[in-house]
């Protein structure tokens, strides 16, 4: 596997961090990811009119679609939720879409970005637990009867845990397999656009793949706020 | 030493290959078996399309998710097993 040239990485070079950024690419993209959305948010946070102008109607319906979409599954006490998710959606969906730029590496390629982001969904989750329900939250853990415990409560625990496995892996299994048949197709007939259907199912891949993390982000949230059964 | 590193190299990777393919065929039957349940929704009520296609969306990418795990494991048996240090050893000289 050759490595790819990456902008970002050079630049560091140039400046003489390379050491740092040939190892770390992932982390200096998602510095670019995180300089991106905030001079987006700050530009769009500028001027906020009650008729609003076409920069701010686009960010309106983002956030307002993410946010009614969440209020539908988890009813209205999960308002106060948004901020969390609708972050880990716009920052998982330009992570991936930043690798279909040629010479940019998408941080949700490497483990530790994923790993990362369902990290604090899951610890999000027991938070919500144990705000909403006190330490009556172990019960989500229990079963329905009390006999059974012994057995339910280590498959509950090993659920949970696949839930972190779950997200991270098929984030970074996503974002990876595309960098390695791009890679491939690149060294088998780049002078030919074969990888140009690859892209194209690329943008796909990531707008799909940054949805089915907020959803199941949403979705973990709602069995954490809702009562034991 | 090299030749058990490459034998089990060649294992790995063969592994790998049988791996990914009955991973991505299971796959293949159940996103089919799904395909057909949504198709034949929107056949039948061609108002609903739009929220059966979304249901649709996401139960692909989960099923599709259940081969990423293998493709995991396969990319893990190429590049990450125990001898990989002796096989990169091998083939950079």
């Amino acid at each position: 596997m050759e490595h790819p040239y990456l902008f970002f990485v050079k630049l560091f070079e140039i400046i003489g961090l390379g050491d740092f950024a040939h190892h770390y690419p992932h982390v200096i993209y998602s510095w670019v990811v995180m300089a991106i959305l905030i001079g987006f948010g700050f530009f769009a946070a500028k001027v906020v009119t009650l008729v609003p102008s076409k920069g701010q109607n686009v960010f309106e319906i983002l956030i307002s679609g993410l946010e009614e979409f969440a209020v539908g599954m988890t009813g209205e006490e999960g308002r106060w939720l948004t901020p969390l998710i609708a972050t880990i959606f716009i920052y998982i969906a330009t992570c991936n879409l930043l690798g279909l730029i040629p010479g940019f590496f998408p941080p949700t390629a490497n483990l530790n970005t994923t790993a990362s982001c369902a990290l604090t969904v899951v610890v999000f989750t027991h938070i919500i637990g144990i705000k909403y329900h006190g330490a009556g939250y172990i019960k989500h853990f229990l079963g329905p009867v009390w006999w059974m415990v012994p057995i339910i409560f280590p498959i509950e625990l090993i659920g949970h845990l696949a839930r972190l496995l779950s997200l991270s892996f098929r984030l970074f299994g996503n974002m990876m397999g595309h960098e390695l048949v791009l890679m491939i197709l690149f060294g088998l007939a780049g002078a030919f656009f074969a990888p140009l259907p690859i892209m194209a199912l690329g943008i796909f891949v990531a707008l799909v793949q940054a949805f089915v993390f907020f959803l199941l982000s949403v979705m973990y949230f709602q069995s954490a706020m809702e009562h034991a059964h | 030493m090299e030749a058990t590193a490459l034998s089990f190299f060649i294992a790995c990777v063969t592994a790998a290959g049988f791996g990914i393919a009955i991973a991505a065929f299971g796959c293949g039957i159940g996103q089919g078996i799904g395909l057909r349940s949504a198709v034949e929704g929107i056949a039948r009520n061609p108002e609903s399309s739009g929220k059966v296609t979304v249901t649709l969306l996401i139960g692909l990418a989960m099923i599709e998710s259940l081969c990423i795990y293998a493709l995991v494991v396969a990319l893990i048996l190429i590049y990450a097993h125990p001898q990989a240090g002796a096989i990169a050893e091998l083939l950079s000289h």
